[in-house]
Formats: structure tokens, C-alpha cells, sequence
């Protein structure tokens, strides 16, 4: 981005900018710019307060939190929280579930709209890529609560897919009901909801794409698919980098709207991850200083996997996210 | 086989597939407005598909005269729109001024920003914040906590560092002020981009639905998710007292769902195209 600005003009009012520096201090650039700094008052305050904020509250993580001492006056604990939570089984459970949802979505959902947008890009009839894709964005407007709600509809025991499987003679699928039936439904619906919505960004790159890079293919003999692989895919490259070190990066971050809404008593075992998790222990249990500590060994290793992915990504040689 | 039928072919393969993920979208929701509109003894007895057997809008009638359903409907919807006016309001000062590059200081508050977007306190500081600002059970909790979108602040801001700076030059020749360059130059000509970054706060207040069960208890203050999350889920009995018992919980459900699908169903056509437009324009120079 710094890039494209860096024409030699600018270049030449930076360095005006610097000698003036030497003779004015900072107060003269408050002055001259205080109605910006005034401008900046509510945006920084938000970010101080609700962000940093809610990061010192982090503490409590390593405290004996006491509802009736408060944040401040309850006792340090010596890190018994997180000895505590690494002895619990179901801590493992729960990063292990939030692991393996992830990871399924990077294999499914990940590829998804890729495969998508490439077959709307090669659409000829325009009338009929513009209402496809139109329709193909409409899950990623519904909240998690609608979706639930139609998941449950559709795909329990009683549901329109199990109702015309027993009505063809079949037997019923344990969509919601057995564990890695709905580990499979978890990943095929949240595909569902995003692949089309997912699309956008590549299409957007594929409008990029230099059109005489087509022309010259099919100058060499290329069809669509030799197309395809050595043009399209190619182009899109950088945007595919770039979304897939997010994605590595929030490996360990799970939204908490979509498994809350979608899991159910009988698969807990596979479906309680650690949002959902935190929620129920660290604040419909109350067991703040544990859901404190979770939380920050999530935070932890999540900035861990962003940067190592990003690291990782400019060594290949594509640009990484800053 | 020649290259003509060949890519004949091809293009008839394309569009079959992608048909099928049209299907595939549409059908759930074919479903539901079937079912909601079914009579009971064709849910009962499970016969509904994508189409209504028995027409009935029985379900509908209990939805639309339940005080709270419509309350919590009116009540989002207010909540919206506060929301998006103050969100859109705080991105501007932060995504205008750090776009400002004589500013001294912008890099280091903007890194302090972006530092938020991969590193935060987590659920439970996040709700002691807000329970320690006393701010449970009130609608500040609902608008506050999410007053500004980095991620969005930074789409904007790009936005307007593409804008041609010899306008602003000359207004600043004219004698005219950061603010009123900001409200009469910058503003006007940011208007795609402007309503872009109020559809995507729009939407997200609407969906969102973690917070409004964090930190509202009291019914009263239901965003309209959680109103239906409870009648989806907890079979919770509407409010109102004309509450067919005959009628199948699962007709009850489905028209709460659609119920709660019109606002995007109506507003979305319109909307559609800005999105696309925002998404792409924050993507290339973000």
C-alpha cells in the first residue's frame, strides 16, 4: 500500500517535513493539528477502553478471582489456574474439538469457494451468473440462531432429508445425533454458508487477470481446463496466499455463534469447543479466573500461528499480510 | 471431438454444477416456508418437502400477533440503526484522520489499533469489562463493546487515501478547516464506500448474537436473535395468549424463521450490489 503512494513528491515533502522538525517540536504539530488529534479523541478512547481494557482484565487469569475483592484486591495464585485447567481432561477435549473443526474447514471450506468462483468465472449465460450469484450469497446474511434453527429442521431425526430417506425405504442418518455424523454436518453447513459469500475475493482477482494471458494460451493449443490451471489459478494466487495464512493464523480461534448454535447435548464430546466452553464455564458458571486463563492460552497460541504462517508465507516468496 | 463441441460441452458442465449449489442454497429455505405454511397433519406426519401441503398460515398468525416476536423485532431494529450511526460515525474521525499523512503519531496508533484485530482479552475479560462498566442488561452493552471495526476502519481508510489529493489541496488553499474538508469534500465523494461500511456494521449488529446472550438477561432488551433462539431452541411458549396448542411447534419454528429472515429478504436485493463493490474495493488496496 505504502507503495503506491511513494511517488517523489511525497518523498520531497517528508524531507520538508524533517528539517522542519528540527526547528519545531511537538507542539507545534499538535497545534497545528489539534482539530485532528480532537477528531481521534472517541475512536482511540473506544480502542483504549474496550480493547486494552478488556486485555488487563487478562489478570485475573492469574489470580484467585473473588467476586466480593474484585480484580484488583483478589490474591496472585502462582499460576494454579492453568495447572489446574492442563489437568483437566476436558481442556484437551476442547482444544482438540476446536482443532479438528478447524482443520476440517480448511480442508472443505477453505477450497470451497475457490472451486466455486472459478466455475462462475467460466460462466457464459450472464444472466444466469448474475441470479446464481446472488442467491449463492444469501447464507452468509442469516445469523447462526436461523441457520441453527433450519439445521435442525432439515436434518434431525424427523427432518425433510430423513423423512424422504424413510419414506424411500432407507434408514434414518444421524445427522445431529452421532458424533462424527455431525463433526461431517458442522463442516458441510458452515461451507454451505460461506462458499458463496467466499467467492467474491477470487472473482475479484479473476477480473484482474490480464486478458492477454487467455489470448496467449489459446494461442498455444490450451483448452479451458489447461486454461484454468495455468492462468486462472495463478492469477488468483496471492489472494489464495492471503486468505490461507488467516485462516492458519485463527486455527485456534473459533467463533462462538456457529458451533453454539449448531451443537446438542448428544455430541458434546465432539462439539464443545473453546468458545463455547469459556462461555459456559467462565461466565454461566462463573468461574472467571479459568475462562480468563483458556481464553489467554487461545489468544496466545493464535498470535503464534498468525505470525509463523506469515513468516512462513513471505519465505515462499508471496506477500504476506503486512 | 472438435474445440467448438468441447467447449460446448464445458460451458453446459459449468453451469449444471453450479446450478446444483443454487439448489443446494435455496432448498432449506423452500423448507421452512413450506413447512411454515403447511397444515398440521402434513408435518405431523412428516409429508412436507419444498412444496406447502394443506395451505395454513395458522403458524404465521401466532407469530404476527405475539407481542414480544413484534416488540423484539421493533426493538432490533432501533438498535440497528443507533448502532450503525455510531459505528459509522467513529470509523470516519479514526479512518479519516489516520489517513492523513502529515499526522505525527499515526503510525503508532494505528498499530496500537491493528493489534486489537490479533490479539484480544478473550470472552471473560471481555464480560467482566462490561460487567465492572455496569453496563449488563442495558442496550449500551449491545452498541459500545463493537463501537468500531478495525478491520472496517481499515477498508475506509484506504478508501480515502485513493481519493485525488489536489481537492483537498485547494480547499485547504480556500481556507477551509481538516473538519470542514472532511464534511464537504472527503464525505460526499465516499458515499459507495460509506454505505458499504454501514451495510457491513447493519448486518452484523442484526446477526450477532453472542453478546445480546452474554450480557441481556432481562426479556425486555431480547434482540430479535435471541427471542428466536429461545423459541427454536428452548420451545419457550410465546408470550401472547392466543397460542394455538394444536398447532406443530415445528410450524411454530419455521415461521419464527422466516419471520426473522424478512428484514434481509427485503432489504437484501437492494444491498446486494454495494456489498459486493465494498468487499472488493477493501480487498484490492486494503
Amino acid at each position: 500500500m505504502k507503495g503506491m503512494d511513494g511517488s517523489t513528491t511525497v518523498n520531497k515533502k517528508n524531507s520538508i517535513d524533517r528539517s522542519l522538525k528540527k526547528s519545531k517540536g511537538l507542539l507545534f504539530y499538535i497545534k497545528r493539528d489539534i482539530i485532528l488529534y480532537l477528531m481521534l479523541v472517541i475512536p482511540v478512547a473506544y480502542i483504549l477502553l474496550f480493547k486494552y481494557g478488556s486485555m488487563y482484565g487478562i489478570e485475573i487469569a492469574f489470580k484467585d478471582y473473588n467476586i466480593f475483592q474484585g480484580m484488583n484486591r483478589s490474591p496472585w495464585n502462582n499460576f494454579a489456574t492453568f495447572k489446574q485447567i492442563f489437568a483437566t481432561p476436558q481442556f484437551y477435549q476442547v482444544v482438540r474439538n476446536t482443532l479438528v473443526l478447524n482443520g476440517l474447514d480448511l480442508i472443505v471450506g477453505f477450497p470451497a469457494p475457490i472451486i466455486l468462483a472459478i466455475l462462475i468465472n467460466e460462466l457464459v449465460f450472464k444472466k444466469f451468473k448474475r441470479i446464481s450469484q446472488t442467491i449463492l450469497y444469501l447464507p452468509h446474511f442469516l445469523s447462526w440462531v436461523i441457520i441453527g434453527g433450519i439445521v435442525a429442521q432439515l436434518l434431525s431425526p424427523t427432518g425433510m432429508i430423513n423423512s424422504l430417506i424413510t419414506n424411500m425405504g432407507g434408514h434414518a442418518l444421524p445427522f445431529l445425533t452421532k458424533k462424527f455424523a455431525w463433526v461431517g454436518t458442522y463442516t458441510l453447513v458452515g461451507a454451505w454458508q460461506s462458499a458463496g459469500w467466499g467467492t467474491i475475493l477470487y472473482l475479484a482477482a479473476m477480473t484482474g487477470i490480464n486478458k492477454e494471458l487467455y489470448e496467449a494460451a489459446e494461442v498455444d493449443g490450451a483448452g479451458r481446463l489447461r486454461k484454468i490451471w495455468h492462468v486462472t489459478l495463478p492469477g488468483i494466487r496471492p489472494t489464495i496466499a492471503i486468505l490461507l495464512i488467516l485462516q492458519l493464523g485463527n486455527i485456534m480461534a473459533i467463533g462462538f455463534d456457529r458451533p453454539f448454535n449448531l451443537q446438542n447435548n448428544l455430541v458434546m464430546d465432539f462439539g464443545d469447543v473453546i468458545s463455547t466452553f469459556v462461555y459456559r464455564i467462565g461466565i454461566q458458571s462463573a468461574n472467571f479466573s479459568i475462562g480468563a486463563a483458556v481464553g489467554l492460552f487461545q489468544s496466545i497460541i493464535c498470535l503464534v500461528f498468525l505470525l509463523t504462517s506469515n513468516y512462513i508465507t513471505k519465505k515462499l516468496g508471496e506477500q504476506g499480510i503486512w | 471431438m472438435s474445440q467448438k463441441l468441447k467447449n460446448r460441452i464445458f460451458d453446459y458442465s459449468a453451469v449444471f454444477i453450479v446450478l446444483i449449489a443454487v439448489f443446494i442454497c435455496l432448498i432449506p429455505f423452500l423448507y421452512i416456508l413450506s413447512e411454515s405454511l403447511s397444515s398440521n397433519r402434513a408435518i405431523i406426519s412428516h409429508l412436507v418437502t419444498i412444496f406447502p401441503i394443506g395451505f395454513n398460515i395458522e403458524a404465521y398468525k401466532v407469530v404476527f400477533t405475539d407481542a414480544g416476536m413484534l416488540y423484539s423485532m421493533f426493538y432490533t431494529v432501533i438498535l440497528v440503526l443507533v448502532y450503525v450511526l455510531l459505528a459509522l460515525t467513529v470509523t470516519v474521525l479514526a479512518a479519516y484522520t489516520l489517513s492523513r499523512k502529515r499526522l505525527k503519531g499515526r503510525n503508532i496508533i494505528l498499530l496500537l489499533m491493528v493489534f486489537t484485530m490479533y490479539f484480544s482479552g478473550g470472552l471473560v475479560p471481555d464480560y467482566m469489562l462490561v460487567k465492572n462498566l455496569h453496563l449488563l442488561n442495558t442496550p449500551f452493552a449491545l452498541i459500545l463493546p463493537s463501537m468500531m471495526s478495525v478491520f472496517n476502519m481499515i477498508i475506509l481508510k484506504s478508501f480515502f487515501q485513493n481519493l485525488p489529493e489536489s481537492l483537498e489541496e485547494a480547499a485547504y488553499l480556500d481556507g477551509c478547516s481538516d473538519l470542514q474538508i472532511l464534511l464537504k469534500i472527503i464525505l460526499p465523494l465516499s458515499k459507495p464506500a460509506l454505505a458499504t461500511i454501514a451495510l457491513l456494521y447493519a448486518v452484523f449488529r442484526w446477526n450477532y448474537f453472542q453478546d445480546a446472550l452474554f450480557y441481556i438477561t432481562n426479556e425486555k432488551l431480547y434482540t430479535i436473535q435471541l427471542k428466536l433462539y429461545n423459541v427454536i431452541n428452548i420451545s419457550q411458549q410465546m408470550s401472547g395468549e392466543n397460542v394455538v396448542i394444536n398447532l406443530p411447534s415445528e410450524a411454530l419454528k419455521a415461521a419464527s424463521i422466516i419471520f426473522g429472515t424478512i428484514p434481509i429478504l427485503i432489504v437484501y436485493p437492494w444491498l446486494q450490489k454495494y456489498f459486493v463493490s465494498g468487499i472488493t474495493i477493501g480487498s484490492i488496496k486494503g
